[in-house]
Parts: C-alpha cells; sequence; structure tokens
C-alpha cells in the first residue's frame, strides 16, 4: 500500500486546487444568476449580437 | 415557428401576456398562417418586436406568461436618461470610452425574460455587453460613449415588454454583495473540505485490526489535519469572532457552545495528530462546520428575498428634477433631488417618475401610484391635492410645489418605519434570546458535568462525549425559531401593502379578538363623491350634471368639486354668468336661462314652488333649479369603499367582532354599519369616548385593533393593542400606528390577519420543535451515545427545519 503515500498527498494537492478553482468561480459571479444561464444556453442562437435583423 | 402557435393556441387569452383577449377588436398578427391575438396594442406591439428581433424562442421559452406591457406613453420619457447630469448618478466609466450602468428590470416573470432582455439591449448598435440577472432582477450594460445612448438601452427593455430604471448601488448594497459572497466561498470551503476528509476518515471505520499500518494511518491523519485547518482557519471564522464579540459584550450567545466545541475537538485531534497517539475529530468538525455555513447561507438568501420588495422602493425615487426657474414661468432646471427644497416649483413631464412628496400647482394631473399601492390605474388629482414623491406622471406634463423632501417623504419614511421593525426586536424574540442565554449557561455546565462523569467511568470518551453535548444541545434552533419568522412575516406582509412599524404588531394582530374601524376615510373613502343624480324636470340627468358642473366650475368648494370631477372638463355648457352666494349656491346663466345650484331655500326663490319629495339618503342633497321649475337633485356624500363589505365579512368569518365608532351623526354611522353588516355602531363619538370605549372592551378581555386613519385617532390608537393606520390619505410621517395600510384596500386587511395568525402559528411550532429537539438529544449525547459527527448533522437540521418552516409564510 505504498502507493498511498503518493495518492494520498495528490489528493490533497488537488483538493485545494479545487478549492481556488471554486474561489474564482465565486469572485466571478458564476453563482450569482442560478436561473438565467440554464435558459440562455438552449436558446437557438449561434449568431453574434448585432443589429435586428 | 409552428411550434410556437401550438404552444399558446388557448384561444380568448393573449398571446403574449396571457390576460383576457375582448370580445372584439382586438388586435391580430398573422404569421406562418396562424394568427396571434392579444389583449392590447401594447402586448401586440411587443410581440411584433420579438419576432422581427428574431428573438421567437422566447416563446417557448419561457415558464409563465409575460407581464402587459406598460403604457409606451413612456418610452417619451427615456431621453431624460441621456442628460448629463441623470448619467452622473448611475453611469460609470470602467475603461476610456466605455459605459457601464447597472440596471433594475421589471417586469421578468421567468428566466426567459431575462434572456429576452439581454438579447434585446446586446442588439442595440453600440453596446458591447449585456448581462441580465434573473434572480435579483438587475442588469448590468456596458456601451461605447458616443455609439449607444442610455436612452436606446431603456428602450431595448421597453420593447420585451419590461421596464428599467437606473439602479444606483448604495454602500449598503455592496457591502452586502460582498457578504453574501464571503458567506458563499465559506460554505464552498467547508464542502470541499468536509468530502475530502471524509475520505481519509472512513478507511479508519471500516478497516479491520492491522490492515492499516501505523504510518498509513499517521499519513491520513496529517491529511485530515492540513484539510481541516482552512475549513476551521476561515470558514468557522465568522463562529468565534461572533462568540468573542458577544463574550465581551457580556452576553452569552449560541455561537459560545459551538465554537468551544469546535476548539475543543480541534484542538483534541491536533494534540493527537502531533502526539500520534488518541482520536482524530476531523470529520466531525468539518461536517459541522459544513451543515452551519450551509444553513447560515440558506437563512441569509431567504431574508434577502424578503426585504428585496424594500430595496426597490428605494431605488424607484429618481434621482433628479426639473426645477423651475421662476414661477409662473415653464424654464425648468435639472437638478439633483437631494437639491429640492420645500418650496421649489418642479415640472414633472409625462412617464417621470415624481421627485419629492407636493402639491399640485397646475389645473390637473394623473398619476400612478403602482409603486406605493400596488394599484397601477391612474388616479386624478386637482390643483392643491397631494402627489407623493415616486409615483408615476401618467398623463399630461404638470408642475408640482415640493412640500416634503428626503428624508420627510412619504416613501422614506415607509422605508424607515420598515428598517426599524426589522431591526427592534419583539418582546418574544427578546424573550427566545434570553432563553437561549440561560440555556447556554446550562449546556456549558452539562458538557463541563459529562467531562467529569465520563473521566471516571471511561478517560477515553471524556472528551468525545463532552463535545457531543457542546454541539448537539447548541440553541441555534431556539434563537433562530422566532427572528426568522418574524423577517419574512414582516417581508410578506409589505408585498401584501402592510408595512409593519413595530415588530410586536404581527403578535398582535393574530391575536386580536375584536376589531375598532373608524368611519370616514377608514370604511369609507373620507372625500365627497358624486352619488346618484335625480332628475325632477325634464331635463336628462346628463345634461342636468353638465349645468351644474359648467356652473360650478372654479369652486373650490367641496360640493362643487364632488360634481365637477363626475364629469369631463371639456364636455360642459358655455356659461354666461355666475354670481356666488356664500353658504348658499352659486346663480348663474347657461344656455339662456337662469339657474340656481345649492340648498332647497336657495333654489325655492327660483323655482316659485316646493322640493318634489326624493328618497332620503346617506350624505347631501344639492338641488338645481330654474325659473321653469326644479331640474334635479344632486346626492353627494362619503362613499363607502366597495371592498369594505367584504373585508368585513372575511374578518368576522375569522372570528373577529367587528365596531365601528365615529365621530359623525349616528343616524349616518347606523346605516353605514347596516350595509356593512356591522352589529356595533357608535355615532358622535369624542376621542375621548373612543378611548373609553376601547379601554371597556380591553377590560372585558378583549384584544383590540384599531384601524383609523392614524392622525385624528392618535388617542385611541395608543389605547388599543395594534393600531393599523390606512396609508392613503394622511401624511405618513406624523402618523403613530403599529402598521400602515399603505394600498388603502381593506381587502388587503383580512389578508394581513391571515398571514399574522399563520406568523404565530409559525413561531410556536417553531418553538415547541426546539425545545422538544433539546430535551430530546440532551440525555442521549449525556450518555455517550451520540458520535460528534451525528451531534453536528442533528443540531444543523434543527436549525434548518426551523428556517424552512419559516420561509412556508408567504
Amino acid at each position: 500500500m505504498d502507493i498511498l503515500f503518493l495518492l494520498i498527498p495528490l489528493s490533497l494537492v488537488l483538493a485545494f486546487a479545487i478549492g481556488a478553482a471554486v474561489w474564482f468561480a465565486v469572485e466571478a459571479g458564476q453563482f450569482d444568476d442560478l436561473e438565467g444561464p440554464a435558459v440562455s444556453v438552449i436558446a437557438d442562437d449561434d449568431d453574434p449580437p448585432g443589429p435586428p435583423r | 415557428m409552428q411550434s410556437v402557435i401550438r404552444a399558446d393556441s388557448v384561444p380568448e387569452s393573449c398571446f403574449h401576456c396571457g390576460l383576457p383577449v375582448p370580445a372584439s377588436g382586438a388586435p391580430r398578427f398573422e404569421l406562418d398562417g396562424a394568427t396571434r391575438v392579444f389583449c392590447c396594442p401594447g402586448c401586440e406591439a411587443v410581440s411584433r418586436f420579438i419576432h422581427g428581433a428574431g428573438l421567437d424562442d422566447f416563446y417557448e421559452l419561457r415558464s409563465a406568461k409575460s407581464e402587459r406591457p406598460d403604457d409606451p406613453a413612456v418610452r417619451d420619457t427615456l431621453r431624460l436618461y441621456d442628460e448629463p447630469l441623470m448619467q452622473s448618478r448611475f453611469v460609470t466609466a470602467p475603461a476610456e470610452g466605455r459605459c457601464e450602468a447597472d440596471l433594475i428590470v421589471e417586469g421578468m416573470t421567468c428566466a426567459a425574460c431575462a434572456w429576452l432582455v439581454e438579447h434585446a439591449m446586446a442588439r442595440v448598435p453600440g453596446v458591447e455587453s449585456a448581462h441580465v440577472n434573473f434572480s435579483t432582477g438587475r442588469a448590468r450594460v456596458r456601451w461605447r460613449a458616443g455609439e449607444a445612448r442610455a436612452s436606446e438601452v431603456f428602450s431595448a427593455a421597453l420593447d420585451c415588454g419590461c421596464r428599467a430604471w437606473p439602479f444606483e448601488a448604495g454602500r449598503l448594497e455592496l457591502v452586502r454583495e460582498g457578504e453574501r459572497k464571503a458567506m458563499l466561498r465559506r460554505f464552498l470551503v467547508a464542502a470541499l473540505g468536509m468530502m475530502q476528509v471524509m475520505m481519509y476518515a472512513v478507511p479508519t471505520y471500516i478497516a479491520r485490526e492491522g490492515e492499516i499500518t501505523p504510518d498509513e494511518a499517521s499519513l491520513m491523519r496529517w491529511a485530515g489535519l492540513v484539510l481541516t485547518t482552512p475549513v476551521i482557519a476561515y470558514s468557522a471564522a465568522p463562529f468565534f469572532r461572533n462568540a468573542w464579540n458577544e463574550l465581551r459584550a457580556g452576553r452569552l450567545g449560541v455561537d459560545l457552545p459551538v465554537s468551544l466545541g469546535l476548539a475543543a475537538a480541534f484542538a483534541a485531534s491536533l494534540a493527537a495528530t502531533l502526539s500520534g497517539t488518541g482520536a482524530v475529530y476531523f470529520d466531525s468538525v468539518t461536517m459541522f462546520v459544513f451543515f452551519v455555513t450551509g444553513a447560515r447561507y440558506l437563512e441569509r438568501r431567504g431574508l434577502e428575498r424578503a426585504g428585496r420588495s424594500l430595496q426597490r422602493m428605494a431605488a424607484l425615487v429618481p434621482a433628479s428634477a426639473r426645477r423651475l426657474r421662476e414661477f409662473p414661468g415653464d424654464e425648468a432646471d435639472l437638478v439633483a433631488a437631494a437639491e429640492l427644497r420645500a418650496g421649489d416649483r418642479v415640472l414633472v413631464r409625462a412617464g417621470e417618475t415624481v421627485p419629492a412628496d407636493g402639491v399640485l400647482a397646475s389645473p390637473g394631473a394623473t398619476v400612478s401610484e403602482a409603486l406605493l399601492s400596488g394599484e397601477s390605474r391612474p388616479i386624478a388629482r386637482r390643483p392643491g391635492e397631494r402627489v407623493v414623491g415616486g409615483s408615476i406622471n401618467a398623463g399630461d406634463a404638470f408642475i408640482m410645489r415640493v412640500t416634503q423632501v428626503g428624508a420627510d417623504t412619504v416613501l422614506s419614511t415607509l422605508r424607515r418605519m420598515m428598517e426599524r421593525a426589522i431591526a427592534a426586536r419583539a418582546p418574544s424574540v427578546e424573550l427566545a434570546r434570553r432563553a437561549s442565554g440561560f440555556f447556554v449557561v446550562f449546556i456549558l455546565a452539562a458538557a463541563a458535568a459529562a467531562a467529569l462523569a465520563w473521566s471516571m467511568i471511561d478517560a477515553s470518551r471524556a472528551l468525545w462525549v463532552a463535545v457531543s453535548v457542546l454541539i448537539v444541545t447548541c440553541p441555534c434552533a431556539l434563537s433562530l425559531a422566532t427572528p426568522v419568522a418574524m423577517s419574512t412575516a414582516l417581508g410578506a406582509l409589505a408585498r401584501r401593502n402592510v408595512v409593519v412599524a413595530r415588530a410586536g404588531a404581527i403578535a398582535s394582530l393574530a391575536g386580536a379578538s375584536e376589531f375598532v374601524f373608524d368611519k370616514t376615510g377608514t370604511l369609507t373613502e373620507g372625500r365627497m363623491k358624486l352619488q346618484r343624480v335625480v332628475e325632477v324636470g325634464r331635463v336628462p340627468a346628463s345634461y342636468c350634471l353638465a349645468i351644474a358642473a359648467a356652473m360650478g366650475r372654479e369652486s373650490p368648494h367641496p360640493v362643487d368639486r364632488a360634481i365637477g370631477e363626475a364629469m369631463p372638463r371639456d364636455a360642459l355648457p358655455e356659461v354666461s354668468w355666475r354670481v356666488r352666494h356664500a353658504g348658499l349656491g352659486i346663480e348663474a346663466e347657461v344656455d339662456g336661462r337662469r339657474l340656481r345650484l345649492g340648498n332647497a331655500e336657495f333654489c325655492r326663490y327660483l323655482a316659485q314652488s316646493e322640493p318634489p319629495p326624493i328618497a332620503e339618503a346617506d350624505g347631501s342633497v344639492t338641488w338645481l333649479a330654474s325659473t321653469e321649475g326644479w331640474i334635479a337633485a344632486l346626492r353627494i356624500g362619503d362613499r363607502v369603499r366597495p371592498e369594505a363589505r367584504e373585508a368585513v365579512r372575511s374578518l368576522q368569518a375569522a372570528g373577529i367582532k367587528v365596531h365601528l365608532l365615529s365621530g359623525d351623526d349616528s343616524a349616518v354611522v347606523a346605516m353605514v354599519a347596516r350595509g356593512l353588516g356591522i352589529d356595533e355602531a357608535h355615532g358622535a363619538a369624542t376621542p375621548a369616548r373612543k378611548q373609553a370605549y376601547v379601554q371597556s372592551l380591553q377590560l372585558r378581555g378583549a384584544k383590540v385593533a384599531m384601524v383609523g386613519d392614524g392622525i385624528n385617532d392618535a388617542p385611541v390608537l395608543a389605547q388599543a393593542d395594534v393600531s393599523v393606520a390606512m396609508g392613503g390619505g394622511a401624511d405618513l410621517a406624523k402618523v403613530r400606528a403599529d402598521a400602515v395600510l399603505v394600498s388603502d384596500d381593506l381587502g388587503d386587511l383580512a389578508g394581513a390577519i391571515a398571514l399574522s395568525r399563520k406568523a404565530r402559528a409559525v413561531m410556536h411550532e417553531n418553538l415547541a420543535w426546539a425545545v422538544a429537539y433539546n430535551v430530546l438529544v440532551l440525555p442521549l449525547a449525556f450518555t455517550g451515545h451520540v458520535t460528534p459527527l451525528a451531534a453536528a448533522i442533528a443540531m444543523s437540521a434543527s436549525s434548518l427545519v426551523v428556517v424552512a418552516n419559516a420561509l412556508r409564510i408567504r
């Protein structure tokens, strides 16, 4: 079970990496609106914003 | 697009907003062989815009019908937002040549609306980005200065049937936003820590003897320590800080046992890890922090939702006003609303928001007080009448004289009242707080006793049991039980147009057994209104009214004004001359005939006969007569509010006895009471008698709620157990009442009673639950049947139950 001595420290590194990612996600406002983006992603709208057609 | 039509093909309801469609002449819009039917041109215009912009997906994505759009006349006023002074209030420049603004978007009913508004805004030429947040109802738009104008952005929202307002983030708002983010971060850090620490803890639970070598066990302990440290130092920091602050203030708060429990468990685990002997509780510690931070985050979100209506109230008063240079005159300067002083004359253009409280100086105006009362139907105002800041000019431009500014306005007063009610602790809340203080002492003693007892029985379990006792019996649920219910109830009542000024009023309203109503301005509308025109000659009633209105034009007398209000001003016949006889009436010549309008005595001289008999009724009768005889009788009185009867009935159905107490003539009072189904009615009551009456009811053991106009009734309002004032008629800053009925709609009162009863029931449930929980778990923990981990789960769950129960109050 020597592999544990590699895997457990590795899992720690991973946990801190995820923690940092979550931190930036919160800072960037990813959790501000949990309803709107759910709709905008299924909207059939691939053209970039521009003047009305 | 066929599917779009199918989805909404229910006949008789508007394709856009779902309201009923008029039987004939409904606007239609032919598309791909199918027809969309609309209730009004506004909905049609919005739907056409959505189709024209290629955003038809909206109709498939939305989960709720849209709101009916505002009057399109609003659009003309959006140019105001291009004025530099106005822009300085809400537009920022994040980079060279860029403008950014935060907006409040009203009228979004589902997430698809947010999508629609976002796209409509993003398509305005010059706009770089637009983000609409459905949860908060806010939008952030960035555009290139000079290429797009703010008014075009606002206009884009209007195209979608929503209305946008500038949002001026206050400092408080920014602080709250930061706090919310910090809470979320704490929770997520704890969640991550909890998950990973469990990974290290579970093997030691399930492994058989000898399966884990001492080296491996030590490694997992160290790993647990590394992950638990940030959870304790960062996620749990507020607990320690609160406990310390409360301790310094000489109080024992609920965070104290939590902090002690956490500190003890962490310190013991730390020592065990360093020395390599003894048990570690990293899993329990992280799990506990995870649950409690999660519960507090949810609680916070619930409260924020409750307080949002209040925030919006503040944001809607405009930041600028058009102050007249001189009066009379029409040259106006755009100034900041904060610069206005009482006495200034302000021009309010069509569709603009009234910047301060004042009285109308123009001949007439139509305003919508939707903001204050929820009633969006425009109200006609006459010269000298009150115009409330925050209402919207729904008619032509008018000039008003400012009477109150800033903190003295109705809107600010309402806000302050609510804030005060939220901040002030109701007696029951204060009681619960003190009770939990005593309880904390008890817990600390119990934990110490448990530690002592177990150190004699089994020393290895002493710490473990003490920590369990500390955590599982934490009176969090007890201390949350009433405040959470109270603040949700305050928010829910505000949405029902009842603003509560004293937090204890909710319990008093719920317990009221008798309701005493004032008459004038409470059960009745409090202003003279034309009730009926009885024609007694050959002239038709409508023309009688036109003649009377023409004669009484320009007259300040309430009766003449009541007649004038019943008739459009442009349809009046020509008056050759008129003479006013003070106290009697008006004599005038209309269409070549000499006429008198006034009391019977005055008219008899002209008619040369006795007045014909008409049925007696409430209110006064004004006669119209000519030299040829009597023409008509105009009955004018104070009309009973249309919803009063229903409101009284629903109060009675709720087991409440209703009284009517008025200073008016007894006969009139008795008649109004009969019409409303009120048994107990007393007229000709002086303020002192009213107070004595309420006192006598209270001596009989009744809990009395008094409903009045809030100013003339001050003594009796103070005497009653709980008082409700009508918000519409009075100067709110002077109102001394426990609650204000902002809408003036008595129907809301019955709703408020039901709601406060529900709130009271929830508070009782919560208290009962919290006490039962603690009584049940303490012996279990004391006897060592609850592990620290189970204690953490049980304690967090009991708090969440209390919060979830409170959120049922809607």
